[in-house]
């Protein structure tokens, strides 16, 4: 019988056939820290007792989650990480590179069937590239970066083969938005996703991240993405290592086929405070929004700026709203200098903030206030996840915030299309 | 290893965000004061209500979102005895065994909140007292339960230097 691309990946990484339910050791290829839990990984890592990173060219922290530190505490933690990565000549990507999720695969280091873990649930977001990725926590981390090894279940799989075409004013956001929906958030629990279908074909690489970056969202291992041409091109200016993409065989054994039709999908929503609390944007009516978020690991992306500045070019935010813009890596912030995209939202009157997390992970950035509503493209709209848990986050695509940003409402972006 | 302790009981889809908010993670790794906030936007002064060895009961998918592995810490800190759900989600999970957090999965629908618990671990049953009835629930999985047995996966590798899966 044949393999589907998490058995594969994890039979080549492991040097055994393997299928779904067997347990594995498997050799990881790279390995992501962040500022955020780096301080407790290092911890572990010293308790357990090998001196040297075991791939220390394949080993990096990022600094995105809490930057520029907002206070002590944090400025301490990441100290802590600035020293063992002195020591142990790791690299970094420091504060204003940007998001993790967005500079791992911008630098090159995602190769389409390789194995990777980050101490961030949305490493599965690589998926997007052909790769096998996912979150891991602070020890698992520890463990990949001492011994350059990890322990894994195979586990199933779902797959997802989308039909159709995206209709006007419906992105890959609203897609993954949808997807949860359909699956719920724990729809995926150890299993792995692959993604297929002409739609997903017709996605860009941007698209394809941000759907597999919400496969957490539905609690998979992993989501996946076959590489085809895009994604060669998109890797062509980025590495110039070799690699081979892995397929799914037309024979392989999934636990469940999905099929879904998008043609008639129309924006969506996730209402607070859990992300498979999704409905169309057309019942969603008389919303006030207090702040918005374009950005995150999810919609922070050239192609997500472009879609919100296409609506906001010679518009205003609503007064009294803020919008706060974080492009996902510097790259990204000076394309969108390049291509007047920032321009366009200083004069709309937006806060761009530095290439990072910015509000999302609740610590700093925008924190919203008692009773506010944020509308975000990020992925989580659990209760305080923004930092208040008396305020309420609300997800939606980037051509949705753009829209909701000039009313002062959630807004249809279809309307402004 | 025989367990008591009262039930304190949660819905589905308890996220880290819940267990443990991300505002307070500036706090490093002093999971003593971490602990202080543990559950407070579901139960405000959850820490300070509950006694040692107490357990948490949930519905299905207890752990989900981030990866934050200060979640299972934070649980074992306040002094909870094992947590009950119907099922978990992965990392947290994993999370869970290496920090030696018990996390058994069953059907916690019988439950009560405030009901008295007694769990034989050895045995793979639990008694709800209050109730008077027994709920059996499944076994962990042997390879974990090497982990566990050994006091969590840094002792475990310690001992072994590496992973053994027969």
């Amino acid at each position: 019988m044949g393999k589907t691309i998490i058995e594969k990946i994890l039979s080549s990484h492991s040097g055994n056939s393997v299928s779904a339910g067997e347990l594995v050791v498997a050799d990881v290829d790279f390995m992501m820290g962040h500022d955020f839990n780096g301080a407790m990984t290092i911890d572990v890592f010293k308790k357990l007792g090998r001196p040297r990173l075991a791939k220390p060219d394949n080993s990096i922290f990022v600094f995105d989650h809490a930057v520029p530190s907002p206070n002590e505490d944090y400025a301490r933690m990441q100290q802590i990480i600035y020293e063992f990565a002195a020591e142990q000549g790791m690299k970094i990507y420091d504060v204003g590179e940007g998001i993790c999720h967005q500079v791992i695969p911008e630098k090159g280091h995602v190769l389409p069937g390789s194995l990777i873990v980050g101490s961030d649930s949305h490493t599965c977001s690589y998926g997007a590239l052909g790769a096998l990725s996912t979150g891991v926590g602070s020890t698992d981390l520890a463990i990949a970066l001492s011994t350059g090894k990890l322990w894994f279940k195979v586990p199933e799989t779902i797959r997802v083969n989308f039909s159709g075409k995206l209709p006007l004013g419906v992105y890959a956001k609203d897609l993954a938005l949808y997807t949860v929906k359909e699956f719920t958030a724990d729809g995926a629990s150890y299993l792995a996703m692959e993604f297929h279908g002409e739609p997903i074909r017709e996605l860009s690489i941007d698209g394809r991240l941000t759907l597999c970056n919400m496969g957490i969202e539905m609690g998979a291992k992993t989501a996946t993405i076959e590489a085809d041409d895009k994604t060669a091109e998109w890797l062509r200016s980025r590495t110039n290592k070799e690699y081979s993409p892995v397929l799914a065989d037309y024979d392989a054994s999934y636990k469940t086929v999905k099929n879904i039709d998008i043609s008639s999908l129309v924006p969506q929503i996730a209402l607070p405070h859990q992300v498979d609390n999704v409905v169309p944007i057309t019942s969603v009516k008389n919303i006030p929004v207090h702040s918005l978020l374009l950005g995150t690991c999810t919609n922070g992306r050239l192609e997500d700026l472009r879609i919100a500045a296409s609506i906001l070019k010679n518009q205003v935010v609503k007064k009294g709203v803020h919008l706060y813009v974080t492009p996902a890596s510097r790259q990204i912030l000076l394309e969108a200098i390049k291509e007047g995209l920032i321009e366009i939202f200083l004069n709309a009157g937006a806060v761009i903030e530095p290439p990072s997390c910015g509000p999302c992970g609740g610590v700093c950035g925008g924190i919203p206030g008692d009773g506010e509503n944020m509308l975000s493209t990020a992925n989580r709209n659990f209760k305080g996840r923004a930092g208040n848990s008396k305020s309420f986050v609300y997800l939606g695509s980037p051509a949705t915030i753009a829209a909701s940003a000039i009313t002062g409402f959630i807004t249809d972006p279809r309307d402004f299309l | 290893m025989i367990l008591h302790g009262k039930a304190y009981k949660f819905g589905d889809d308890v996220n880290t965000d819940y267990i443990i908010a991300g505002k307070y993670r500036s706090k490093g790794l002093d999971m003593k004061l971490l602990s202080t906030h543990l559950m407070e936007d579901l139960y405000p002064n959850f820490t300070d209500t509950i006694k040692s060895g107490d357990f948490i009961v949930a519905g299905k998918n207890f752990g989900c979102g981030s990866s934050r592995e200060y979640a299972p810490k934070v649980i074992v800190e306040a002094g909870i005895g094992a947590v009950f759900a119907k099922s978990y989600a992965r990392i947290f999970y994993r999370n869970a065994i290496n920090s030696g957090l018990l996390v058994i999965e069953c059907n916690t629908d019988l439950l009560d909140n405030g009901d008295t618990l007694e769990v034989d671990t050895a045995a793979g049953i639990m008694h709800d007292k209050t109730q008077d009835c027994v709920i059996p629930y499944n076994p962990i999985p042997e390879f974990i339960s090497e982990i566990i047995n050994a006091g969590g996966v840094i002792s475990y590798l310690n001992e072994n230097g590496d992973f053994k899966i027969k």
